[in-house]
């Protein structure tokens, strides 16, 4: 799993028949600092993120199929918490 | 997945089965700015409906074929959806 800020969402009606209804999140990936690194990725929603939100993503196509209980979904990442805190 | 543009189309003359008919296009991979990053890449279709000039998001890796109505082929990326609206946080 990895951390992520919320930065965004994406709309769309055309699209494969899977991510209908679905929420896109744009999310950049960051340290666990708090920094961003750079990178983004776009992930579908399981637990109601909203934008600002740091997040915890899986980014594995089998388990992200697990948690939505398709084996033959075309899905690799999905946001599985909201972070709260992050000690070091 | 990521976002990216359709820039042009593919036209295979030959194709490994399992991918007669799927619809290939050209990518230039974007920043979620929508700047260009990295070199375009050939996407297969898995909308059917994308062309030129279109903002799109794909998918890479085992899921791209997955994407695709024959699900074994080889293909490393699919496009999945095509964008309407994006809603960026201003600073961001």
């Amino acid at each position: 799993m990895i951390l992520g800020k919320v930065c965004g969402q994406i709309d769309s009606t055309i699209n494969h028949p899977f991510y209908d209804g679905k929420r896109l999140l744009i999310i950049d990936k960051i340290r666990p600092d708090g920094s961003p690194t750079g990178s983004y990725l776009i992930a579908i929603d399981s637990v109601g993120a909203g934008v600002d939100e740091t997040v915890i993503i899986v980014d594995e196509g089998g388990s992200a199929r697990q948690i939505i209980g398709d084996s033959v979904a075309p899905l690799r990442s999905i946001v599985v918490g909201i972070v709260d805190q992050v000690a070091k | 997945m990521l976002l990216g543009k359709v820039i042009g189309t593919v036209t295979p003359s030959v194709v490994y089965t399992g991918l007669e008919g799927v619809p290939l296009l050209l990518v230039q991979p974007l920043t979620k700015e929508q700047k260009e990053s990295g070199k375009p890449i050939v996407a297969a279709d898995a909308t059917r409906q994308a062309g030129p000039d279109d903002l799109i998001y794909y998918e890479g890796g085992r899921e791209a074929a997955m994407a695709l109505e024959v699900t074994f082929v080889p293909v490393d990326h699919s496009i999945i959806g095509i964008v309407d609206n994006v809603n960026l946080r201003e600073d961001a």
